[in-house]
């Protein structure tokens, strides 16, 4: 089999994960700009990090034959500081001419606050500025829903964005729904404690119908699983599901999101 | 391109198949909720609000219907529609503290 990781913290793993991953069958690995379980003090922690991201991790990953692309902003877990904020978007456009950025993300909520909306808000209004993909993060937990539904109100005020241009990860079974219906693009994330495991994945991809839904490991520092994506599969395959779905969603799906950003190349189209 | 997914075609399963494929997780995973609430009976304070919220969930357990999890997620969510005004942390503790 053979599929694509659109959302790893590859700089949180190890190269046994990278050798692990590809040999169940990765085929590129996306890497959305996160939070590092500390806060950063000052913006120039966000200039090397940007540069690990575009320029560091691409190689690593090159030495198992992976194609590494990211995503860039600041994480909604370190948006309450405003200024902090601010310094970090200012980086951002530079960053934007490196071959391997995809976009703008993982931006979006946390907490909820009137501050992480603002440094949504201005997230968003770059993205469009500079007509990028968007990649959204939503809420932990009981912050989810209250949290998707406000990121969906921003995305939906602005009138240059457009929903197929945007994917909402971290969606579940109360949300799932209210994403796919507003036409943005859905992303499950298998994680072994929170978020969706592979056998609830399977489910919600079985109770709705739209194809426009990726699944991804987010794996990271904590409590995550690199291989998540192909045990999904694993599961498809063990419930009668024929080889051809499950290349057609976990492989198909994602490279027709990304192949709208022109940095992104199918994998398969250039060996 | 068509705008369904493939998986969303699937014939359906007979109670029979699903049991035989995913009865003895779910087995485990009820015994070692039960081991959970044993082991709270054994401890002593009062109870937390996140336990809390797990006993009002138990009876959708036993509802019919199709969408049970959801029901579930929306029961543990905070129903507010306001942004806060600012984060005292940074972590979700898995039920919203003000369910009664």
């Amino acid at each position: 089999m053979r599929y694509i990781e659109p959302h790893g913290h590859m700089v949180s793993r190890t190269t046994d994960d990278y050798q692990a991953m590809v040999l169940a069958g990765c085929a590129a690995i996306c890497e959305p700009a996160f939070w590092a379980g500390f806060d950063r003090k000052n913006a120039d922690g966000f200039h090397d990090y940007f540069c690990q991201l575009t320029q560091h991790e691409p190689k690593r990953a090159a030495k198992f034959g992976l194609p590494h692309y990211c995503w860039l902003c600041i994480n909604p877990k370190e948006s309450e500081d405003l200024a902090l904020a601010a310094d970090v978007l200012a980086l951002i456009p530079e960053f934007l001419k490196e071959p391997t950025v995809l976009g703008i993300g993982e931006i979006g909520l946390n907490k909820n606050t009137r501050n992480e909306m603002k440094v949504l808000e201005q997230h968003v209004e770059l993205a469009v500025k500079h007509r990028q993909l968007i990649l959204v993060h939503t809420p932990h937990l009981e912050d989810k829903r209250k949290g998707t539904r406000l990121i969906m109100d921003v995305l939906r005020a602005h009138a240059g964005v457009q929903p197929g241009r945007v994917i909402i990860d971290h969606v579940e079974e109360h949300t799932v729904g209210e994403v796919l219906d507003a036409g943005f693009w859905a992303g499950i994330t298998l994680y072994p404690e929170s978020k969706a495991t592979p056998v609830r994945a399977v489910d919600m991809l079985e109770n709705y119908a739209a194809q426009r839904v990726w699944l991804n490991s987010a794996c990271d520092w904590g409590v995550s699983d690199p291989l998540a994506v192909p045990k999904a599969a694993a599961e498809m395959r063990r419930r009668g599901h024929s080889a051809e779905a499950v290349d057609a969603l976990l492989y198909g799906n994602p490279v027709r999101f990304l192949s709208q950003s022109p940095n992104f190349k199918d994998p398969q189209a250039v060996r | 391109m068509s705008d369904s997914n493939p998986l969303a075609k699937t014939t359906p399963r007979s109670r029979q198949q699903v049991a035989n494929l995913h009865f003895m997780d779910a087995r485990y995973k009820l015994l070692d909720l039960a081991a959970f609430l044993d082991r709270l009976e054994r401890a002593s304070g009062p109870e937390d609000h996140r336990v809390q919220g797990l006993r009002k969930a138990l009876p959708l357990l036993l509802e019919g219907g199709p969408d049970r999890v959801a029901r579930i997620l929306h029961l543990w969510s905070d129903p507010t529609v306001e942004p806060a005004p600012k984060a005292d942390t940074k972590a979700a503790t898995g039920v919203w503290p003000g369910l009664k």
